[in-house]
């Protein structure tokens, strides 16, 4: 569904546009990392993001008052990845 | 523990209570905030009700399902006699739940997604020129409130919502008054002012084509029955309110905790690269809402070990949680070098503010040019004679008027 060449099947960073609410706190603190289409809601533009986005994608996912991006940690694989959206802007 | 905290009138002291200084919290803030993350206040009518001062119990409520937002719910809380106004009771968006709330939101986000208030860049620019030039010819000295704070985002606000101009001393005036008011009647009359006023427009641009979130709506969403006409003039309301008094504020208290901390300003003024973290310090600091939200809970929830009852009132404090020191190292100090922006200015969970890509554009341009071209401003009365707003209006903080000169 979401895998771009070069990708793993599973993103590392997923959003969830239901909960959404267009808050922009993670395209502010992880700009590489995520975007608003023009409805305002979230894109994740790097669902995979190197090391030194990370901590930016993790501050992203600790302000949203949503709580609509998840980050999977290695180990635990993306749990819950199911009915995410938005690797690619579309 | 629970007894205690069911009777404990005696032991809930008042809520509001004023600022010590202009930016700072009360005395009794700080020594609720020390004691728990959860205490008892009274509110003016002899309602106890709960304060929570602790940054992750309140947001872990203000993103819980079993808190409610809604304003015509009997039992929420009046914070102020002009919370009991009939306009203070059907509040869309800020004073609403899902699945209403969600439905207004989603027709008002793409207005003030961060592309579309990038593009306002220049205009912000060009009224925050506009009025440090006028301050520049006529001054010193001048009301930084009444010349500065004030006019720039009201202006700024006009051109998103598509006023007329010339309404600029209109809305502001009654807005304030809507704010400010310490009677129930005094904000209902302030209230019906605007909202006859932003009826009026609603109607006409329906028909006539013109510019602004407004004529959008009307034209869009009201014509294709997708929004009531009322509903959309209690959306221009609250965006004409919320727009431009809080940012007021903020530009004004932001400009006083930078002129009391001169090592701070310089660092700011000498690297145009840290105004975004100065001006998410100031947020963080000022707080000009005082609240991250008032709430009431729909059923009983357990937090920090005690058990908050359904029915019972819940105010989040964004003055206190910024400074929790479990999240903020050294929370008391005023440092543009933070980073992390883990404040509850704007709130958090569903209700979170929809202008905030808005609100810091327009303080990153307001702090930066008043400080650019005007590098000397200065108080030009002692910072303990500006008057607050007046206490029996609630909690929004601001200054009545900030005498400056250079």
């Amino acid at each position: 569904m979401v895998s771009a060449a070069g990708r793993p099947a599973q993103p590392r960073v997923t959003a969830d546009r239901e909960l959404c609410i267009g808050a922009a706190q993670c395209a502010f603190a992880a700009p590489a990392v995520f975007d608003q289409d023009d409805d305002g809601y979230v894109v994740v533009l790097d669902g995979d993001p190197g090391s030194g986005e990370w901590e930016a994608a993790q501050e992203a996912a600790d302000l949203c008052p949503a709580q609509a991006i998840l980050l999977a940690d290695g180990a635990d694989g993306a749990d819950g990845a199911d009915g995410m959206v938005g690797m690619d802007a579309g | 523990m629970e007894i205690t905290a069911q009777r404990g009138l005696s032991g809930a002291p008042p809520f509001p209570q004023p600022r010590t200084c202009p930016y700072q919290p009360p005395e009794t803030y700080r020594r609720l905030g020390e004691e728990a993350p959860l205490s008892r206040v009274t509110l003016f009518d002899g309602r106890v009700v709960w304060l929570v001062t602790g940054y992750h119990e309140a947001r872990q409520l203000l993103a819980d399902e079993r808190i409610s937002a809604d304003r015509q719910r009997p039992d929420y809380p009046a914070l102020a006699p002009r919370f009991q106004a009939e306009v203070a009771r059907r509040l869309v968006l800020i004073g609403m739940d899902p699945p209403e709330h969600d439905e207004h939101r989603r027709l008002l986000n793409p207005d003030f997604s961060r592309r579309r208030v990038a593009e306002l860049r220049p205009v912000i620019q060009d009224v925050v020129d506009h009025y440090v030039d006028r301050m520049l010819r006529l001054g010193p000295p001048a009301d930084l409130v009444r010349d500065f704070a004030l006019p720039v985002p009201s202006r700024v606000i006009s051109e998103v919502l598509g006023l007329p101009g010339e309404d600029l001393e209109f809305f502001q005036e009654a807005s304030r008054r809507l704010l400010q008011a310490t009677t129930r009647e005094d904000s209902q009359s302030a209230g019906e002012e605007l909202i006859g006023y932003l009826d009026r427009l609603a109607t006409r641009r329906r028909t006539e084509s013109g510019p602004g979130l407004i004529g959008r709506l009307a034209r869009e969403e009201v014509a294709g029955g997708t929004l009531s006409h009322s509903d959309l003039v209690q959306i221009a309301l609250v965006i004409l309110v919320a727009g431009h008094e809080t940012t007021a504020s903020t530009i004004a208290l932001g400009t006083l905790a930078l002129l009391d901390h001169p090592e701070q300003l310089a660092r700011m003024q000498a690297d145009p690269a840290a105004v975004p973290a100065a001006v998410e310090e100031v947020l963080r600091c000022v707080a000009v809402t005082d609240l991250a939200g008032a709430r009431v809970a729909t059923a009983d929830i357990q937090i920090a070990g005690r058990t908050i009852r359904e029915g019972d009132g819940v105010l989040l404090s964004g003055t206190m949680a910024n400074r929790d020191d479990r999240v903020h190292q050294d929370a008391e100090d005023f440092d543009i070098g933070r980073t992390g922006r883990r404040h509850l200015s704007f709130g958090y969970g569903i209700h979170q503010c929809l202008g905030q890509s808005l609100a810091r554009l327009e303080l990153e341009i307001a702090f930066s040019t008043l400080f650019t071209r005007i590098p000397n401003l200065r108080l030009a009365v002692p910072a303990d004679q500006l008057a607050a707003r007046p206490l029996g209006s609630g909690t929004v903080q601001g200054v009545q008027e900030m005498p400056v000169t250079w």
